[in-house]
């Protein structure tokens, strides 16, 4: 009896050394990538007349048609930057990782970037890994340009930039398109106050709200653990004779809120932000479910300008499906590193540290004609200057409200 | 009238909960093991739903059959495969196992159907019952799955007394070394007992996804953490616990959003698990155990 007992202690023990010893491998593994890269990175660059930019997105998990989408903008806008003769004569080369919209693969997919030889980061697409990695890049010197993350902790480093509006912005815009287009007086808000993005959004739109004056009737949260049910802040909105329900939320909850106000028999229209974008790919999704949906975007698909219209034509050979706005995200932020590298003259043979210190300061000085805004230049904090739109699900399709 | 709805809607929220806790608290009462990947395995007979319906066009009824029937293979298969030769092992191995089972499923999941949200059609179309001039709505799926849950527990308490294989669980639940002398194959008994649940997981994944119809590879992730803690609630082990540990913390979670916060619902629901505990740790309708020495 005593010596069974002795046993599977034993085993326990075992086990218990097992897993303590593999997640210390996991650590001391990253610690070890972190300290070589720096050797592989300069050794790499020197070699060819290539022009090494990283990506980091989600490709899969939740959220996965914004990086995607990200990605597939991104190779479409270097590939015809490499076709036009390149980036001062170097030939552009992306690597572009997966983070599952997750902080810490962020923060690995960093890692084996730089192990790569990466000279400048396009990323990360999502707010929280972004806010993961920036303290990376910030120690390493590297510049940061992120399509569309756009959480305020971002780019509070002098070497982040974005191409996409910050989330104050987006919810004070929200808050005076609403006003100005007398969209609704009475508006109930639903967010998700795990996230920092939705977060974010809401906390400008309530200070919004105030200035410009929407009156907020109902104000609902959800967190990522009780992302299922969405009876009770339907029903309390409902209740509340809101018009307008504003969501400042990623797509794959909006499915479920737009889902259950059907089902109540809810008739609000409902508003949010570039989260949303993407709604329409779900797959089984019935659209006229969104139809009368409205969001704040930098990008309508169905501009006639040339730049848009070739754009889209090109997205629709490669992908099959119309760009979302973090497609053109994507887009813009290749061609601001363009832009930016041009203009500071880098060179192929520059480690990531030197290019960040030239392209910096040159940030505030370029204008940048791209596909979520005509004229945008930068602010040395990293925000961009460019006018939001307004579009809306018309007939399962985005349309730009003027 | 407010306070009906949210009611309601805590019940049906409840009911699946339910369904799921059953599967736990059956596989925990006999084999005396969590099987933590059995939300994944609602996750699975979710797709296979989705995929019957969508690209292959096949009838809801048959569809769901063919689900219940993926899932009792599939339960099947992972106790063969990865529990039975841990029978004899400690039990925090076996503890990892499972955990690792429900990530192999959520990633092999990942790679065949992507991560992108899937919108899944109810399997009961049918429109709402609405009465009190509109104030109350009652969805279909509510009345179906309250109904399935209970039908559920009044076949398996039968099935539990009154069939041999049924006794067979009960003994082998109370000394499994004793049922085995008896005469009764255990690993058999575990067995079925793992494709009962399974094909529980099935039924539990429709009723879930037609009533939140959004399905990813993570879906079955945290309904099964919550079924878990309604099975502990309610006595883990005990039928008739799983089923009144379900629908109380369904209505506390809707209850905790509706009155108190919707950010602090699930605080609300751990922190009554935990005076729970504290009150009465073996559950509400737990058996008290009298360890041997």
């Amino acid at each position: 009896m005593k010596k069974n007992l002795l046993k599977r202690m034993m085993s326990l023990t075992m086990v218990a050394a097992m897993a303590l010893s593999m997640a210390g491998c996991g650590g001391s593994a990253a610690t070890e990538e972190a300290t070589t890269s720096d050797s592989t990175a300069s050794a790499e660059t020197s070699e060819g007349g290539t022009f090494k930019i990283g990506g980091i997105g989600p490709t899969t998990g939740a959220v996965a048609i914004a990086g995607a989408s990200v990605k597939a903008g991104a190779e479409i806008a270097v590939e015809e930057i490499n076709a036009a003769g390149g980036i001062n004569g170097m030939m552009v080369e992306m690597n572009y990782q997966d983070d599952e919209h997750d902080a810490e693969k962020a923060i690995n997919a960093y890692n084996t970037l730089k192990d790569w030889g990466m000279q400048v980061l396009m990323g990360t697409v999502t707010s929280n890994p972004c806010i993961g990695v920036a303290p990376e890049a910030e120690a390493d010197n590297m510049f940061l340009l992120t399509p569309c993350a756009s959480a305020v902790e971002c780019i509070v480093a002098d070497n982040a930039f974005r191409v996409c509006f910050s989330d104050p912005n987006q919810g004070a815009a929200s808050a005076q398109y609403i006003v100005d287009n007398g969209v609704a007086d009475k508006v109930a808000v639903i967010y998700d106050s795990s996230d920092v993005y939705s977060s974010g959004i809401y906390e400008s739109f309530a200070a919004g709200a105030a200035e410009y004056g929407v009156d907020i009737v109902e104000t609902q949260a959800f967190t990522s653990e009780s992302r299922t049910d969405f009876s009770v802040q339907i029903q309390k909105a409902k209740a509340s004779g809101a018009e307008l329900v504003y969501i400042p939320i990623y797509y794959s909850d909006a499915t479920l809120i737009l889902a259950e106000a059907v089902k109540q028999g809810y008739d609000a229209r409902f508003f949010g932000c570039d989260g949303l974008d993407g709604i329409l790919n779900v797959e089984g999704f019935d659209t006229s479910l969104a139809e009368g949906l409205m969001l704040l975007t930098p990008f309508a698909a169905d501009a006639t300008d040339d730049l848009t219209v070739s754009f889209v034509e090109k997205y629709m050979d490669k992908v099959g499906e119309v760009p979302n706005q973090y497609a053109a995200d994507g887009y813009d932020a290749i061609y601001i590193i363009k832009a930016a590298a041009e203009a500071a003259g880098v060179t192929a043979d520059m480690d990531y540290s030197t290019i960040c210190d030239l392209m910096v300061p040159v940030m505030t000085e370029i204008t940048v004609a791209g596909l979520t805004g005509p004229a945008m230049t930068w602010e040395a904090s990293g925000e961009p200057n460019k006018d939001p739109k307004v579009v809306e699900i018309v007939d399962g399709a985005y349309v730009l409200m003027q | 009238m407010e306070f009906l709805s949210y009611l309601i809607n805590g019940i049906s929220l409840g009911s699946v909960f339910a369904i799921i806790a059953l599967g736990y608290t059956m596989v925990y009462g006999i084999a005396k093991m969590l099987n933590f990947a059995h939300g994944d395995v609602i996750m699975v007979g979710s797709y296979v739903v989705f995929v019957s319906v969508n690209s292959m066009e096949l009838p809801t009824v048959v569809s769901v059959l063919l689900s219940i029937v993926v899932c009792i293979v599939l339960g099947v298969v992972i106790e063969g495969i990865a529990y039975k030769p841990l029978r004899q092992a400690p039990k925090l191995a076996v503890l990892i196992t499972a955990i690792g089972v429900s990530y192999f499923l959520q990633n092999v999941a990942l790679l065949i159907f992507g991560a992108d949200t899937k919108s899944f059609q109810s399997v009961v179309k049918a429109d709402p019952i609405t009465f009190a001039g509109g104030q109350v709505v009652v969805s279909v799926e509510t009345i179906v799955t309250i109904a399935a849950c209970i039908i559920i527990v009044l076949a398996l308490s039968y099935f539990m007394k009154h069939s041999k294989m049924g006794r067979a669980m009960l003994a082998v639940s109370e000394d499994s070394g004793a049922a085995q002398l008896m005469g009764i194959n255990v690993n058999r008994t575990i067995t079925v007992t793992f494709a009962i649940g399974s094909g529980l997981a099935a039924i539990a994944g429709v009723l879930l996804c037609s009533a939140y119809p959004a399905l990813t590879p993570y879906t079955g992730s945290m309904p099964g953490i919550k079924a878990f803690v309604a099975a502990v609630f309610g006595g883990i082990g005990s039928i008739p616990g799983a089923l009144i540990g379900g629908i109380l913390l369904g209505i506390i979670e809707i209850m905790g959003k509706a009155y108190i916060s919707s950010q602090l619902a699930d605080a609300i629901v751990f922190g009554v698990l935990i005076v729970v505990l504290i009150v009465k740790p073996t559950g509400l309708l737990g058996k008290q155990i009298q360890e041997k020495v």
